[in-house]
């Protein structure tokens, strides 16, 4: 009896917090269609969010590329495709990794720090302040972290492509001996512009989930230090997970045609 | 107006939190430019009715009136329109961290009036002085400021863009008793002779005696006792005598202890 109190409870619990998760969507929704917008805000948000992510996520581009171009000439020398290096890289970090390193790295770095913040405006009562100062909070904080969060991914996720091409690029004629110029042509002749603008699409979602999960989280966060705190670990977990879930759906729906 | 003509009506209001029962049937009545205090012991539902007031909660049951117009079912526009008659100081303050101290007493004239950012930080200085802060403060991060500067900054936000209602969340509270006297001041003069309607909630006496026209207490999410501010220690109310005096024993069990 109690087994199944307990999963009648977890279960309802679950309900109740897709529906909270629904309508906290809608209302972001509704705030993003309605004026006033916070041009100023969004930008201050694009900087945080998308320029200050930069270091992180050009580094781990930079070296996924790297042992990518290592694991695919170990693995393919066996059948001796050596030569297939460069498509490999450049399809599996403009499709796969580009999207979903970056989008991890600025989940760690963006989802938490967003929750840190919106939750500690929470519980010192600063949301409640902008209510009673005629401030909608949805559009004074939500609004500008979702727009710049989806606007600088696809941006981001660019760049990390690009330094991840490079960083294959770099070991493969450095340690591997392939002739650079080749390497590039191959590359080059091999990505398809529907490769890139997938996995740009797919860094749009992720930065949407991203945003999404750390405003919701910091939103809902009560009970002070202890509430942020565990409020900034939902807020990763969940969208660390959320951004792999997502990542099948799209690659399934993208390239199943 | 001021003849009971009330500003601000509480009708029968409840909230519950689950199954805890906070607030269980409220009346209250705000008449226009003065100043109405409850009191009550902590966790007796004192914030709750404010929030329910200011739309932050919205009520179970009952009615909230504001110059005879029935809010709690107004959102949107409608709302933050009748918001705009409100200012609003907290317990802890609750500055934005985020701005300079011009910027979050100017706040609710930039986002809610849409005011030019210039004038408003000259409005937000002016606001500041009369808080007794001078202007080399406006340029400061609310994280630098002692607690009783930032309840300053605090009143200044509530008073900038000269609302018709002002709540007081235990304005003194945290602060040491000759500060809380300044800050106690500071409401009568900000406040007093400009015809703005308060409502303070607090378990400060001192500060109750100073600021109150009327007092009211609350106990279990109701009104117990309600009168002029001068017969609070003629009351003929036990709970409201041991409250006053501070007592363990009395009526109030459990509400008392922290």
């Amino acid at each position: 009896m109690n087994i199944l109190a307990a999963i009648g409870r977890l279960f309802l619990a679950f309900l109740a917090e897709t529906g909270r998760l629904t309508l906290f969507t809608g209302r972001a929704f509704a705030g993003l269609v309605q004026p006033p917008i916070y041009w100023r805000l969004i930008l201050q948000q694009m900087m945080r969010i998308g320029y200050f992510s930069l270091p992180v996520v050009g580094l781990t581009a930079f070296f996924t590329g790297g042992v990518l171009a290592l694991q695919i000439f170990i693995g393919s020398n066996r059948y001796g495709a050596e030569a297939f290096v460069p498509q490999i890289v450049v399809l599996g970090i403009t499709r796969e990794l580009g999207p979903v390193i970056a989008g991890l790295m600025v989940a760690g770095r963006v989802a938490a720090a967003i929750a840190a913040e919106i939750g500690t405006m929470r519980v010192t009562e600063q949301i409640d302040a902008l209510t009673t100062l005629s401030t909608n909070p949805f559009k004074y904080l939500v609004v500008p972290r979702l727009l710049a969060a989806v606007i600088t991914m696809p941006i981001l996720v660019a760049i990390a492509d690009s330094i991840g091409v490079f960083g294959g690029y770099v070991v493969a004629t450095e340690s591997l001996g392939f002739n650079g110029a080749v390497y590039l042509q191959n590359t080059v002749n091999f990505v398809t512009h529907q490769d890139v603008t997938s996995g740009l699409i797919k860094a749009a979602v992720f930065g949407f989930v991203i945003a999404l999960m750390g405003c919701y989280h910091g939103f809902y966060s009560k009970g002070g230090a202890q509430g942020v705190g565990r409020a900034t670990t939902n807020a990763v977990v969940s969208a660390s997970i959320l951004i792999l879930a997502a990542n099948y759906v799209l690659t399934s729906a993208l390239f199943a045609r | 107006m001021a003849n009971g003509n009330p500003k601000v009506e509480l009708r029968g209001v409840k909230k519950r939190f689950g199954s805890k029962v906070v607030l269980d049937g409220i009346d209250l009545t705000l008449e226009a430019g003065k100043s109405l205090v409850v009191i009550g012991g902590s966790g007796t539902g004192k914030s709750v009715m404010i929030k329910c007031v200011l739309g932050i909660l919205r009520p179970d049951e009952g009615q909230i009136f504001v110059d005879g117009e029935e809010v709690t079912r107004l959102s949107g526009r409608a709302r933050e329109a009748y918001l705009r008659k409100f200012g609003m100081l907290f317990q802890s303050a609750a500055l934005f961290d985020s701005l300079p101290v011009w910027e979050n007493v100017a706040f609710g004239l930039i986002q809610g009036h849409g005011m030019k950012r210039r004038a408003a930080r000259e409005v937000a200085v002016e606001k500041l002085a009369k808080v007794g802060l001078g202007a080399d403060v406006a340029d400061l991060s609310p994280a630098e400021l002692s607690g009783g500067m930032q309840k300053r900054v605090g009143l200044a936000r509530a008073i900038a863009a000269d609302p018709e209602i002002i709540f007081f969340d235990e304005p003194t509270t945290g602060l040491d008793p000759i500060m809380s006297d300044v800050i106690n001041n500071l409401i009568v003069s900000t406040v007093k002779g400009l015809g703005i309607t308060t409502l303070s909630i607090t378990h400060d006496m001192a500060s109750a005696r100073k600021i109150a026209d009327r007092i009211a207490m609350i106990y279990r999410g109701r009104i117990v006792w309600d009168g002029a501010a001068d017969t609070i220690d003629n009351s003929g109310n036990a709970m409201v005598d041991q409250f006053i005096h501070g007592r363990a024993e009395g009526p109030i069990q459990m509400e008392v202890r922290r």
